[in-house]
C-alpha cells in the first residue's frame, strides 16, 4: 500500500508541475501561436498525470473509467480548440512571433 | 494522503489565479479566450482532486460538464466572435 501511495504522490505532484509550467507558458510566451502550445500540451499532460494518480485511489471500476473518459474528452477538446484558435489567428493575419521582434506582453 | 491532495488542490488554484493575469493583460481577445480554456483544463483537474478529497463523486460529473462547456465556449468564440470581418481585436487595457 505504501508503494501505491508513493506512486500516487509522485504522479499528482508531477501533474501539478506540468500545470504550473503550462500557466507559466501562458504568461511568458510572446504570441497566440506559442501560447496555444503551452495550453494544449503541458496542461493536458498534467491533467493526464493527475487522472492516473487519482486512478490508483479509485474505489470502483466505473469511477476509474469515468476519470479516463474525462481525460480523453479533455484531450480531444483541447486539440480541436488549439487548432481552431491557431487557424482563426492565421486567417485574421496575426503575425507569428520571430526572435528579436520584441513582443512578450 | 489527505494533505497531499489538499496541497495539489491549492497549487491548482494558484495556477488558476495566475491565469487571470493573462486575461487582464490580453492583448488580443484570442489570448483571453486561451486563458479561459486554461480555466477549463485546470478546473477539471481541480474538480477531480476535490472529488477524491471530499468524497463527493458528483464533482466528477461537474468536471465532465466543465470539460464539455469549455470547448463549446472556444468553438463558439472562433465561429462567431473572432471572424475575419469583425474588428474587435484590441479592446480594453492592453
Amino acid at each position: 500500500m505504501i508503494l501505491i501511495d508513493l506512486l500516487q504522490g509522485i504522479l499528482l505532484l508531477t501533474g501539478v508541475g506540468f500545470f504550473l509550467v503550462g500557466t507559466l507558458g501562458i504568461l511568458r510566451f510572446p504570441d497566440v501561436y506559442t501560447r496555444v502550445h503551452a495550453l494544449t500540451k503541458a496542461d493536458n499532460l498534467g491533467l493526464g498525470l493527475i487522472v492516473f494518480g487519482l486512478l490508483l485511489g479509485a474505489d470502483s471500476v466505473p469511477a476509474a473509467l469515468k476519470l479516463l473518459l474525462i481525460w480523453s474528452l479533455a484531450l480531444i477538446a483541447s486539440a480541436t480548440a488549439g487548432y481552431l484558435v491557431a487557424r482563426a489567428a492565421r486567417r485574421r493575419g496575426v503575425k507569428p512571433w520571430k526572435a528579436g521582434s520584441g513582443g512578450g506582453t | 494522503m489527505t494533505w497531499l491532495l489538499e496541497f495539489v488542490a491549492l497549487l491548482l488554484l494558484v495556477t488558476l489565479v495566475l491565469g487571470l493575469i493573462r486575461i487582464w493583460r490580453g492583448p488580443t481577445v484570442a489570448d483571453r479566450m486561451l486563458a479561459a480554456q486554461l480555466f477549463g483544463t485546470t478546473g477539471v483537474g481541480l474538480l477531480l482532486v476535490l472529488a477524491e478529497l471530499q468524497q463527493m463523486p458528483a464533482l466528477r460529473d461537474v468536471a465532465l460538464v466543465l470539460a464539455l462547456l469549455a470547448v463549446m465556449a472556444v468553438l463558439a468564440f472562433v465561429a462567431r466572435v473572432w471572424r475575419q470581418d469583425s474588428n474587435n481585436d484590441r479592446e480594453g487595457p492592453t
